[in-house]
C-alpha cells in the first residue's frame, strides 16, 4: 500500500516537475569551452527557444540534454528524470542539426525503425507513421527512397521521426534550415500545435525573426555561456523609437540622452528605453532646438536588436 | 536483457546489405564462381595421368581435394576482406554523417547499437559461408564424386576467420574513419597469414624467435589457425598421412596441414570475440558523438 502511494508521489512529482531543469552544466572539450554552467528551467507546454550565433554552443547544449554526450561537470533533469536516463528517452523527439537517415529506406520504413526504437506499441505504428508523413508534408511520397528527397524533405522527414509517439518533450535543432518559406510556415504550424498539446519544445536556432514569432520564452547564448534569458517580454520590454532628424549639431543630438540611450548612426537617432506617451515630448524637443523632424517610428525592440545588443555589450565587457 | 533493439539494428545492417545490392553482387558472382569451379572439376575425368590414360576414381578425387583447398583458400579470403570492408565504415560512417544521433536519442543503449550491428554482420558471415561452401562442396561432389571429410568443420572455420575480421573492423570503426579501419583489417589479415608461414618456418628449422613470433601474430589475430583447422577439414586420408609423414619441416606450408587447431586455440579465439565485442562496446560509449 505504501509502495503505491510512494509511486503516485512519485509520479505526481514527475508530473509537476519542468519540461527541463540544468544546473551549472558545463562541457568541455580539453581546453575549450563548448559550454558553461547552463542553468535554466524549461516548463511543460511552452515553445523555449535556444539561441545563438554559430557555434556558441547551442548543439553541444542539446546533445547534452538528450543524454547523447556526457556533461563535464553540472547536472540536470529532463521530465523529473536525470539526464541520461533511458526511460525517459521514450517521451522525448530529437530532430538533429545533423539530420540524416538511412538513405536506401524509405521514409515509412525509417519512421517504422523509429517506432521499434521508441518501443511504441505495434498496433499504434500504421497510424503514427501515416500520421506523420501526413504531418510533415510527405504524403504521395511513401515509395521513395530517402536518398532521392532533397535536403528539405529529407528535414521533413526528421520532424515526422522526432514527433512519432507524441512525445512530451522535443528537441529541434535549427529545424528549418534547410526549408524553404512554405516549410518554415509549416514548422510554425507545427509548432503551435504542439504547444496546444501541452508538448514542451526546446527550439535551437539562430533565425531570431522565427524564434520571436512562437517561442514563450528565450535563453541566448554566446561563446558557451548563456547572456540573457527570460520571457519574450522580459528581453524586449525597453521600448524603443527611431526619428529621422536633421539641422541638430553632435551636442544638440547628444543632448537626447535625456530620453534614453541613443544609438546615432547620423540620419536616423535611435532612443532606447522610451515609453510610447514620451515620443511626443521627444519629438518637441528636437523641434525646440531647431531640428527638423521627417519620420518618426515608435516600436518594440526586436529579438535581433536585443540579441545584436547584448552580444555587443560581451564583447566590450570581454 | 532487453534483445529487441539488439535485433533492430541486426535487421537494419541486414537490411542495408540488402537494399545497397550487396548480397545480390556477392551472390551472382558466387554462383559464377561455383559454376564455373564446378564444370572445371568435370574435366578432370578427361585430363591424361600417365602414358595418356585418364585419370581412376581415386586420383580424379586426390587431384578434387587439392584444388577444392585453393578454391576455399579464394571464399576464405573474399570472405574476410569483405568482412572487413563492410564492417569498417559500420559505425563510423553513422556517426560522420549524424545518422546516429536519432536512433541513440531512443530508449536504446549504445551497446544494443554495437551488438546489432555485430549479429547483422555475423548472419551475413555464415549465411555466406554456409550457402557458398555447401553449393561449393555440392557442386564438386555432384562432378567428382569428392566430399571432403570434415565439410561442416570446414565451413565454420572460414566462417570463423570472417567472424574474427569482422570483430576487429568494427572495434576500428568505433575510431576510425572506415578507409583507415579497412586498411588496418587488410593489413592484419595478411600479417596474420605471414605470421603462420613465418612460425611454421620456424618450426621447421628449429628457429625459436620465428616460432615464438608466430605463436605471438597466431594469438593476436586468430585467424591463420582457423585456415589451418580448414585445410585440415579437406585433407582426405592419404594427404593427412602425407602431411604428417613430411613431420615438422612440413610446418610453414599453409595448404598442407597436420593437426587440427587445438580446442584450447579455438576456445582463445572465441574469447578473442567476445573479448574484442566488449572493447568495441566500452570505445563506442566512450565516443562522442
Amino acid at each position: 500500500m505504501l509502495d503505491l502511494q510512494e509511486r503516485q508521489a512519485a509520479a505526481t512529482a514527475a508530473a509537476a516537475s519542468p519540461a527541463i531543469h540544468s544546473v551549472d552544466l558545463a562541457k568541455h572539450y580539453g581546453k575549450t569551452v563548448a559550454l558553461a554552467n547552463l542553468t535554466m528551467t524549461v516548463p511543460r507546454g511552452e515553445v523555449f527557444g535556444f539561441l545563438g550565433p554559430n557555434g556558441a554552443g547551442k548543439t553541444t547544449a542539446v546533445k547534452l540534454l538528450v543524454g547523447l554526450i556526457p556533461a563535464t561537470s553540472g547536472e540536470g533533469w529532463m521530465l523529473g528524470k536525470p539526464l541520461g536516463d533511458r526511460q525517459v528517452r521514450r517521451r522525448i523527439g530529437y530532430l538533429p542539426e545533423l539530420f540524416r537517415y538511412q538513405p536506401w529506406l524509405t521514409a515509412p520504413e525509417v519512421l517504422r525503425v523509429h517506432c521499434e526504437l521508441a518501443r511504441l506499441p505495434r498496433s499504434s505504428w500504421k497510424t503514427e507513421i501515416e500520421g506523420a508523413m501526413t504531418l510533415v508534408g510527405l504524403a504521395g511520397r511513401e515509395r521513395d527512397r530517402v536518398g532521392t528527397y532533397s535536403k528539405g524533405m529529407q528535414q521533413r522527414l526528421g520532424l515526422g521521426v522526432a514527433l512519432l509517439g507524441s512525445p512530451d518533450l522535443v528537441f529541434l535543432d535549427e529545424p528549418t534550415s534547410a526549408l524553404d518559406p512554405v516549410g518554415r510556415h509549416d514548422v510554425r504550424q507545427i509548432l503551435h500545435h504542439l504547444r496546444e498539446r501541452g508538448c514542451a519544445v526546446f527550439l535551437n536556432s539562430h533565425l531570431l525573426t522565427e524564434v520571436e514569432m512562437v517561442c514563450d520564452r528565450v535563453a541566448m547564448v554566446d561563446h558557451g555561456r548563456v547572456i540573457a534569458s527570460g520571457t519574450l517580454d522580459d528581453l524586449l520590454g525597453g521600448k524603443s523609437c527611431r526619428i529621422r532628424v536633421t539641422g541638430l549639431d553632435p551636442r544638440q543630438r547628444g543632448s537626447l540622452r535625456a530620453f534614453g540611450d541613443l544609438d546615432d548612426d547620423g540620419e536616423w537617432i535611435t532612443v532606447r528605453g522610451l515609453e510610447p506617451e514620451r515620443v511626443p515630448e521627444v519629438v518637441d524637443e528636437i523641434v525646440r532646438q531647431g531640428g527638423r523632424v521627417y519620420a518618426v517610428e515608435p516600436r518594440h525592440l526586436s529579438l535581433e536588436d536585443r540579441f545584436l545588443q547584448l552580444l555587443g555589450e560581451g564583447e566590450k565587457n570581454s | 536483457m532487453d534483445v529487441a533493439p539488439i535485433l533492430t539494428f541486426a535487421k537494419l545492417t541486414i537490411w542495408e546489405a540488402s537494399r545497397r545490392k550487396l548480397l545480390i553482387a556477392l551472390v551472382l558472382l558466387t554462383l559464377a564462381i561455383i559454376v564455373g569451379t564446378s564444370f572445371l572439376m568435370s574435366r578432370l575425368w578427361t585430363v591424361s595421368v600417365q602414358n595418356g590414360r585418364p585419370p581412376s576414381e581415386v586420383e580424379v578425387r586426390l587431384i578434387a581435394s587439392q584444388l577444392l583447398i585453393l578454391i576455399a583458400f579464394m571464399f576464405a579470403a573474399v570472405l574476410a576482406l569483405s568482412s572487413v570492408m563492410v564492417a569498417a565504415p559500420s559505425i563510423s560512417a553513422d556517426v560522420e554523417s549524424g545518422l546516429v544521433l536519432s536512433m541513440l536519442s531512443r530508449p536504446v543503449r549504445r551497446a544494443d547499437l554495437v551488438i546489432g550491428k555485430w549479429l547483422g554482420l555475423a548472419v551475413l558471415v555464415v549465411a555466406y559461408a554456409g550457402g557458398s561452401g555447401f553449393l561449393e562442396l555440392l557442386g564438386i561432389s555432384l562432378t567428382t564424386g569428392y566430399v571432403p571429410p570434415h565439410p561442416v568443420q570446414l565451413l565454420a572455420y572460414i566462417a570463423g576467420e570472417g567472424l574474427i575480421l569482422l570483430t576487429l573492423a568494427l572495434l576500428l570503426s568505433t575510431r576510425l574513419p572506415g578507409m583507415t579501419g579497412g586498411i588496418i583489417g587488410l593489413v592484419a589479415y595478411f600479417v596474420a597469414w605471414v605470421g603462420g608461414i613465418l612460425g611454421g618456418v620456424g618450426v621447421a628449422i628449429g628457429n625459436d624467435a620465428l616460432r615464438h613470433t608466430g605463436t605471438v601474430i597466431g594469438l593476436l589475430i586468430p585467424t591463420d589457425q582457423l585456415w589451418r583447422g580448414a585445410v585440415y577439414s579437406m585433407e582426405p586420408a592419404s594427404i593427412l598421412a602425407a602431411a604428417r609423414a613430411a613431420g615438422r619441416l612440413n610446418s610453414g606450408n599453409p595448404f598442407l596441414v597436420s593437426n587440427p587447431p587445438a580446442f584450447a586455440f579455438l576456445a582463445w579465439a572465441a574469447v578473442w570475440i567476445l573479448g574484442l565485442l566488449a572493447l568495441t562496446i566500452w570505445s563506442f560509449r566512450k565516443r562522442e558523438v
